[in-house]
């Protein structure tokens, strides 16, 4: 299980679960910033679908992704409803647009499946393992994937 | 030996080491001062007391053979001539060589080290009969670790020699200045008597820390006076110093009124006693350097914190823009004086900002020294014979930039000698000086630096530019191009106009290595020549990588800001000034030529729905191959200073884009790269003829 941490077998990882695309996703709270409100970006040139634009955080400029369209299911029309999770992953820190945030959960390392190895689907290639939650299961995303400098090159 | 001691002195070697250069360079000019050679030796050695500290013998061994020799040519026992100079400066190159070696523990050319060693011994042969043997550098000892005193007090023999008056200031004992170190020093440069005066101060006086000895010391000795004063160079200015040559054997002194023909006596001399003209003279020489020549108090800092502190006075600089957006939109009344302190606040925030920029501004000088060494060895690798002119060396450039252009100058500089200087004869037919000159120019226009690389060669010669582009592909047979295009087809990725591969600069890597550079410090490079009479190359940079004035522009809803540095100027066209041209191209026509438009929304993709040209706003830009482009935008709305942050880091390159920036109303703002954008659009623009040739554009050449 190649989580970012590699956690010991028995040790506790919280991850913050949202909902993208209908279904539901979580990213290891360790690599989150923050959590904003959709506000309008400023749109990128020549960029791939998925990348909304980027914003100002404090003087930074992150890029936004529409989560969902990267992972193939459908790009999300932005409201005041939408929410920005900010996360920081391998010195890079972006934005991810999800439809919304649902909880914080707390599940021991070894309760954290392998990804069925299920080929030729953007979801698959985007998600480290699975997560069983009561009402089904979550992905954990891997980061790694969506940040546009380790997986495309210049957008 | 700790570590960071090790550091500190091999920064002080780069500043000594940019003082040797420098001095030698002007010494091979001649336009040096006596000082001059002062200070090239005292960089020497002061190189050499450091490495001594260190133990590198090597380093120790060049620099004092080295030292040697400048030392007779300070003293006037040898001539600065041409030979000479050549070995001085290619020592001067190896001294830099063995520093370097030494810092990252590599080693040197064991070739070149033997051959100048052999060099300067050899001059020290030549000139110096009596004490080659001593130069030997395992008998070298520093003279302030020798402890034996020998017996300083004997009697002199009445020879030759000097009365020595030294009465030295606080600051001398302060310094950690040892009086009697001096003295033994003196005392190997002949026999020495001292005599010590004590003015007992009388008790309860005001000032107690006042030293109250001075000595008088005789010195018989064969040694010229400007060994004496070698003994108390460290501390000049820090003492009373008067030497009187004793006239018995005035040789030596003599010779230096010879070498130093009547000068005025020291007006402002604070001796009690005025100096005998001929001993007071080495003393005007030196005394007035420690202002000019001196170095100003200067602090190292770590350059992150510099960084910072820039950063932190860029968010300062978008605050302020805030808050002024802020308050106008509150439309208060306005005698509420609040506009005033508003317009001083953003002054306060300028001043700020470029006082924290100036942190990082660096002169340009120590690059270009460095360039004359490029200039002797591409001379020698060529057998071109080649100068080296500097002209606004105090031109001031961000750090990183001076740091950047070292190597696409270097290859410029090899550029020009390779290629753009004739041979010895094919000058002599064109009734040229011998000698090549290569010039280096820097000065500041406009908001930008300008630095100009150019030598007075054949100019380039554009059919065997044009040949090779065909023959390597580069551009097709049919294209017709005009002299710029064509010129500028060097900067293309492949294209060497070497037919042989010389060692010097036909390495494959070309000008367009020198383009990326200067392109990726924000900057254009642009070419003119003129046949016959040399080729320049002009680099425009900008003064900081961190903030730049800039036009804020509407394109197709979005606000983006174009560098003000590339507009020309902003035309809002009359319907007759534009002219269909091709599918769905415009041609403006402005004082009598046709210049393509280029549609930024188009160009970046932003647009979905075409603006009317007639309704958009056009901004003049010069391309990179000299001819002018008109980029297509909705609006103008505002000219400003913006702070430039980088997409690279969070996201990557966008074609077109050359950063973003953050706006008064917290939004972040493309800036955009109008080269690049033309360079897009460049497959509209291949249709499009060429404005003043009414020829085609060839495929593929980037703009």
């Amino acid at each position: 299980m190649a989580s970012p941490s590699e956690p010991s077998e028995n040790e506790v990882i919280e991850f913050v679960t949202f909902v993208a695309g209908e279904q539901s996703f979580c990213i290891e709270i360790t690599q989150i910033r923050e959590i904003r409100r959709w506000s309008p970006v400023t749109l990128l040139p020549h960029a791939p679908d998925h990348v909304l634009g980027v914003m100002n955080l404090r003087g930074a400029v992150i890029p936004i992704f529409d989560l969902a369209a990267k992972l193939g299911l459908g790009r999300i029309t932005p409201t005041e409803r939408h929410v920005i999770i900010i996360a920081a992953v391998s010195g890079q820190t972006i934005g991810l647009l999800v439809d919304s945030v649902s909880e914080i959960l707390s599940v021991r390392s070894d309760s954290v499946q392998e990804a069925p190895n299920v080929r030729g689907d953007d979801t698959t290639s985007c998600v480290l393992g699975v997560v069983p939650v009561e009402d089904g299961m979550t992905r954990v995303i891997d980061l790694r994937r969506i940040v546009p400098n380790a997986t495309e090159g210049a957008a | 030996m700790s570590n960071s001691i090790r550091d500190t002195f091999f920064e002080e070697c780069e500043d000594l080491l940019d003082a040797l250069i420098e001095g030698l360079s002007e010494m091979s000019a001649g336009t040096h001062e006596e000082e001059t050679v002062h200070a090239v030796f005292r960089a020497v050695h002061s190189i050499k007391g450091g490495a001594g500290a260190f133990g590198l013998d090597q380093l120790v061994n060049f620099a004092h053979t080295f030292e040697t020799v400048l030392d007779r040519v300070r003293s006037g026992e040898m001539e600065i001539e041409p030979d000479l100079m050549r070995v001085l400066q290619r020592a001067g190159d190896h001294l830099s060589d063995l520093v370097e070696a030494n810092r990252i523990e590599s080693g040197v050319d064991e070739t070149t080290h033997a051959g100048l060693l052999g060099q300067l011994n050899g001059f020290l042969g030549k000139e110096g009969e009596d004490d080659v043997a001593d130069d030997g550098a395992e008998e070298f000892v520093f003279e302030a670790l020798s402890i034996d005193i020998g017996a300083p007090m004997e009697t002199a023999p009445q020879t030759a020699g000097f009365e020595i008056r030294f009465t030295p200031r606080p600051e001398l004992y302060a310094n950690g200045h040892e009086p009697l170190l001096l003295f033994q020093s003196l005392s190997q440069l002949g026999s020495l008597q001292v005599t010590c005066e004590y003015a007992s101060p009388p008790l309860g006086a005001s000032d107690w820390q006042a030293p109250a000895a001075s000595w008088q010391l005789t010195l018989a000795t064969s040694e010229p006076e400007h060994a004496i004063h070698e003994v108390f160079e460290f501390v000049e200015g820090l003492c009373e110093l008067d030497v009187q040559p004793i006239p018995v054997g005035p040789e030596q002194p003599e010779q230096q009124v010879v070498t130093e023909p009547a000068q005025a006596p020291p007006p402002t001399d604070p001796l009690p006693k005025p100096d005998h003209p001929r001993s007071a003279e080495p003393r005007q020489e030196s005394r007035p350097d420690p202002k000019p020549a001196g170095p100003r108090p200067t602090l190292r800092v770590d350059l992150e914190r510099v960084d910072r502190l820039i950063n932190t006075v860029g968010e300062l600089i978008i605050n302020q823009a805030v808050i002024s957006q802020r308050i106008e939109e509150m439309n208060l009344p306005s005698g509420a004086g609040l506009t005033t302190e508003l317009e001083d606040y953003k002054l306060l925030a300028r001043e700020i900002q470029e006082g924290v920029m100036a942190i990082r501004a660096q002169p340009v000088k120590p690059l270009f020294q460095r360039m004359s060494r490029i200039v002797r060895e591409a001379s020698d690798a060529t057998g071109k014979a080649a100068r080296l002119v500097t002209e606004g060396e105090s031109t001031e450039v961000d750090k990183t930039v001076v740091e950047r252009l070292a190597d696409p100058l270097t290859h410029m500089i090899r550029n020009a000698i390779d290629h753009g200087l004739e041979n010895a004869e094919k000058r002599a037919q064109a009734g040229k000086e011998p000698v090549g000159t290569i010039r280096l120019a820097a000065f500041h226009r406009s908001g930008s630096v300008l630095i100009e690389v150019s030598d007075d060669g054949a100019g380039l010669n554009r059919e065997k530019i044009l040949e090779i582009a065909i023959s390597k592909g580069l551009v097709s047979p049919e294209a017709d191009l005009n002299p710029g295009e064509i010129d500028n087809l060097l900067f293309m990725p492949g294209f060497s106009t070497a037919t042989e591969v010389s060692n010097l600069s036909g390495r494959g890597v070309g000008m367009d290595v020198v383009k990326t550079a200067i392109t990726s410090l924000g900057g254009r490079v642009t070419i003119q020549t003129r046949a016959g009479e040399g080729t320049t190359f002009s680099i425009v940079l900008p003064l900081t990588l961190a903030v730049m004035d800039g036009m804020v522009v509407t394109v197709s809803d979005q606000t983006m800001v174009v560098p003000i540095s590339s507009i020309i100027e902003t035309i809002r066209p009359s319907p007759g000034e534009l002219h269909r041209f091709g599918v769905d191209g415009w041609l403006l026509s402005i004082r009598g030529s046709y210049v393509p438009i280029v549609d930024v929304a188009g160009c970046l993709g932003t647009g979905d729905s075409r603006a009317d040209i007639r309704e958009q706003v056009l901004l003049l830009v010069q391309t990179e191959g000299q001819s002018h482009c008109a980029l297509a935008v909705d609006g103008i709305s505002d000219q400003r200073q913006v702070v430039i942050k980088s997409l690279e880091g969070n996201y990557g390159h966008i074609p077109g884009v050359s950063a973003a920036t953050i706006l008064g109303d917290g939004k972040i703002a493309l800036i955009i790269d109008p080269d690049a954008v033309i360079a897009n659009s460049s497959a509209s623009l291949r249709r499009l003829p060429d404005p003043r040739l009414e020829k085609e554009l060839p495929h593929g050449i980037a703009l």
